[in-house]
């Protein structure tokens, strides 16, 4: 084979290659394949559904023809062929059609995509809000309407089976990595708003099926809405880098029919009520050191490591701390309040008392520190009640 | 003058003698305290090649960890690290440095001119690099390991950063300073060392391009120095600059930053292209196409640059009249980029090409970056960007506009100008190798990012969930298999300079024009001692 063909050969090859993956883009794109952009469950996932795949198909059609321009060219305008080379540079009619046509398909291109933008802007008329906080690593959530919160954080298979070298294969865990502990429950046909905001670092709720996702900002709170058509399970991620376990924050929302989640809510009802009688009885020991291993587990481990050894230089060790074994005031501040500058943020309004009592029960007894020290949750009630009457008081 | 052209003279007639141009002798001499353009350029190139090689290894380790679900190497905060100097050391260190190495090489000798203006401040604009990259990957060896809030260091992540955090943003400033005296040398060589006859719409395009370039570092760097500053105090000085509980605004800083970032991406392509249109007409023995506009459209992506910097953040609850204003300038880039693009093939149209290396990977650009424009094109629709914002999609348009793109170019111009610089040929054969095998790994490596994105996958997570599995393998076996290429590029590179028995001639190229093939190659020490008169038939384009 002449040299020249050989180039010839591999400019082919090189085309088909390029043309080859542009079509693998568009082809699953048709048969629906899940390496496109879902379609989604609202209107919203369905528009930018339908304006991802516009723009594609133009830059598609655009692609084509520059690179069979390109190649046509490279195929004939050869120097091994002896073809001699013309001796123009410029055409001013080429030119100025090359910036107008371009333009023509830009504003073409931003009409639907502007309708599409106003569309998602407009939250009003929604029927119910829920407030959906981001912290280092988990979701927040809270019915506005209904007086009812709680934290959402990665399951326990998947939190068992990522931890480095664990031997478990992720495989074997149903949805690993974008299941929770407990799901944001929602009912479907219903204008529903989100407020976003974060409460240390900047996170970004996503859920591709609902077709946006917006940061999570402290000290901001950001508008978006939903209108879910079809009851399921939907699941996403945080999409904003927000720490080491940015990767281990799902996002999970639950669309149930109307009756459904009525009495779901109904449930959730009681069930924080029974809490709060909880609160006004003295536990046993065993009962805290049981639930605040739980609350260790799902709340601190992450940081502080299962057995309490820590992750320096971050996240201090907890066994044999000088705050875990120290005074008990000051342990429960820290807890409650958070250090500012480190990743250690406040638990006050994460945590219920009950939750926050186990837990400082746990880790002043558990890895060795047998301080003795049983936390009641009345104990924390009435402090965080002292609390809140001194904020109010100036 | 009359002594110059004695000079000259003395030196033909002990042209055999190797010291006949006065290069200082001794290591100190000839590389620490040099202010010669060529040898502060070698310098900017072999840091910009270690540091690529350096950016690469932390890319393997991403791609290795990412190679399937669950984690097997390394910590997620160590993870996040190397994403986060991955782009810092490849950034500021590998494509910056490189095109200002390219830049002293080739200025003095596209313009007429024996040296850059400001020899001296070119020599430091160089020597602090080496200290901020010792610096910024010191960091990696402390207790509170490197960076780990991506290289956009947004607040108040990056404030949870331990004491390495002063050791970045100081090497910022190092890198910052250096390139605004870069710049302020090349603008005041640009506009003053001209040759008689060279006026500005003479200069070559690479010159035009840089031009502009220079002026976009000069307006963004202190930006940049300035939001990392109020980092700092943010951190270490209690002030509240960022921090919304003391007043602050944590979107304000995303702001500066992409004030900054958004130019700086044209920073990294502009020269690319730049070379691109040098090397097109050169081996399609025909004029570049429409020069002028070519110009001009370098002209207005550089000011289009300042207004674009939210699309970088949509997802941040902006108005919706601000959403609509970024996402229409963001679309109007796509026209001189378009003009750019089919100006090139237009070039190509009707010459009487042949393909060596530089021409390859030239074509490679033009076919890889135009990809990256259109899924660029993509992003700047506002609502679709709702669902690409963070995802691998972005990924995958940044590294083909950046790998495809930019370093692509860099090889492009290192196989055009090594052999002009050395005055060896390089092995024509392993450069084709090494442009095959890197054209068709690029693509195996990015493209299937695309399709990631699309699925739903975050960027910058350490795992990831099984259905992502199959491209993240083949994404991560091309991304091996991509670096292991670059290892023969070093070789092409030390062969052509160290054992190479080809000499170059003077014009090198069959089709090369412009005042750089018109030295010997190598070239003297000093470029033009005597400016030459630059008429129509030195000009690369026709006028």
């Amino acid at each position: 084979m002449r040299k020249e063909n050989i180039v010839i050969v591999g400019l082919a090859v090189f085309a088909a290659v390029s043309a080859a993956t542009w079509l693998l883009l568009v082809a699953p794109a048709m048969t629906g394949n899940e390496i496109n952009m879902p379609q989604g469950v609202t209107s919203q996932s369905v528009d930018h559904y339908e304006l991802h795949m516009i723009v594609l198909w133009i830059c598609v059609i655009i692609g084509i023809c520059v690179f069979t321009a390109m190649f046509t060219s490279i195929v004939l305008h050869r120097k091994s062929r002896g073809y001699k080379a013309a001796k123009f540079s410029h055409s001013t009619r080429a030119e100025i059609i090359w910036t107008v046509i371009p333009v023509l398909i830009l504003v073409g291109m931003s009409l639907p995509a502007t309708l599409a933008l106003v569309r998602m802007e407009d939250s009003s008329g929604s029927e119910m809000t829920i407030k959906v906080t981001g912290f280092q690593w988990r979701w927040k959530y809270e019915y506005l309407d209904h007086d009812l919160g709680f934290i959402s954080s990665l399951d326990s298979a998947s939190n068992a089976a990522r931890q480095l070298n664990s031997g478990v294969d992720p495989r074997s865990i149903d949805n690993y990595l974008l299941d929770v502990d407990h799901p944001l429950v929602l009912p479907v046909n219903r204008k529903i708003k989100f407020l976003i905001t974060a409460d240390d670092v900047i996170h970004s709720w996503w859920v591709p099926d609902l077709g946006w996702k917006r940061d999570a900002i402290p000290g901001f709170v950001n508008e978006a809405w939903t209108n879910i058509k079809t009851p399921g399970t939907y699941r996403g991620q945080c999409a904003e880098l927000c720490g080491k376990d940015h990767g281990f924050m799902p996002i999970v929302v639950r669309a149930l029919s109307e009756a459904d989640f009525e009495s779901w809510i109904a449930s959730k009802l009681a069930e924080s009520r029974d809490q709060e009688q909880e609160l006004n009885r003295l536990w046993t020991r065993q009962e805290l050191m049981q639930h605040g291993q739980e609350v260790y587990e799902s709340a601190c481990a992450t940081c502080h490591q299962p057995a309490g050894q820590g992750l320096l230089p971050a996240f201090p060790a907890l066994a044999g701390s000088e705050i875990a074994t120290g005074p008990v005031d000051a342990h429960l501040d820290l807890v409650m309040n958070g250090r500012d500058g480190t990743a250690m943020s406040g638990w006050r309004d994460k945590l219920v008392v009950t939750d926050i009592a186990a837990v400082l029960t746990y880790t002043r007894n558990a890895f060795g520190n047998n301080t003795g020290d049983v936390v009641q949750p009345m104990t924390i009630a009435n402090m965080k009640q002292q609390g809140s009457q001194q904020e109010a008081a100036p | 003058m009359s002594s110059d052209i004695i000079h000259n003279e003395q030196h033909l007639a002990h042209a055999d003698h190797d010291d006949h141009d006065h290069k200082p002798t001794g290591f100190l001499n000839r590389w620490v305290f040099t202010t010669n353009h060529k040898d502060i350029g070698t310098l900017y190139l072999v840091m910009s090649l270690l540091m690529f090689l350096v950016g690469g290894v932390m890319a393997i380790i991403i791609r290795a960890e990412l190679f399937m679900p669950g984690l097997q190497l390394v910590e997620p905060d160590f993870f996040n690290q190397m994403t986060t100097m991955h782009a810092l050391v490849m950034v500021f260190g590998a494509v910056m440095p490189a095109w200002v190495g390219f830049a002293n090489w080739l200025i003095p000798m596209m313009i007429g001119a024996p040296d850059m203006a400001l020899p001296r401040l070119n020599n430091w604009s160089f020597w602090i690099l080496p200290f901020a990259f010792t610096m910024l990957i010191s960091t990696l060896f402390m207790d509170s390991g490197g960076p780990a809030a991506g290289w956009t260091l947004y607040p108040p992540l990056v404030l949870q950063s331990g004491t390495n955090f002063a050791f970045v943003v100081f090497a910022i400033h190092m890198m910052g300073i250096s390139s605004i005296m870069g710049s302020i040398n090349i603008i005041a060589t640009i506009l003053n060392m001209r040759a008689p006859g060279m006026t500005l719409l003479r200069m070559p395009m690479f010159i035009w391009t840089w031009l502009i370039t220079a002026y976009l570092l000069i307006a963004v760097m202190p930006v940049l120095a300035g939001a990392v500053t109020m980092l700092l105090t943010d951190h270490f000085f209690g002030t509240n600059f960022f921090n919304a509980a003391g007043g602050g605004d944590p979107v304000l800083f995303q702001h500066i930053f992409w004030f900054f970032g958004h130019p700086e991406v044209y920073i990294m392509i502009l020269p690319a292209f730049g070379v691109i249109s040098e090397i097109l007409p050169t081996f399609a023995r025909k004029p570049l196409f429409g020069y002028g506009s070519m110009v001009y459209a370098t002209g207005s992506i550089a000011f289009l640059s300042f207004i674009v910097w939210a699309h970088h953040m949509f997802t941040v609850g902006m108005p919706l009249q601000g959403e609509l204003f970024f996402m229409y300038a963001t679309m109007l880039i796509s026209v001189p980029t378009g003009v750019k693009v089919f100006n090139w093939v237009s070039t190509m149209w009707q010459g009487s090409m042949t393909f060596e290396t530089p021409m390859l990977f030239a074509i490679g650009f033009v076919v890889l970056f135009t990809i990256g424009g259109l899924s660029g094109l993509m992003l700047a629709i506002t609502a679709a960007d709702f669902q690409y914002h963070d995802t691998y999609f972005v990924v995958a348009h940044f590294h083909y506009v950046l790998v495809p793109g930019a370093v692509f170019a860099l090889m492009a111009a290192t196989y055009f100008w090594l052999p002009k610089f050395s005055g060896n040929m390089y092995s024509e054969k392993w450069g084709k190798i090494h442009f095959w095998l890197s054209a068709v790994f690029v693509n195996v490596l990015f493209f299937p990012q695309h399709y990631l994105g699309l699925a739903g996958m975050p960027r910058r997570i350490p795992d990831y969930s099984p259905q992502f599995a199959d491209f993240n393998m083949i994404s991560s076996i091309g991304g091996f298999a991509f670096a292991a290429t670059q290892l023969i590029f070093v070789g092409v590179i030390l062969h052509c300079i160290f054992k190479s028995k080809v000499r170059a001639t003077s014009a090198v190229w069959a089709g090369s024009r412009g005042l750089e093939w018109t030295l010997s190659s190598p070239p003297p020490h000093h470029s033009f001692t005597t400016p030459p008169d630059v008429t129509q038939n030195m000009v690369k384009h026709a006028e």
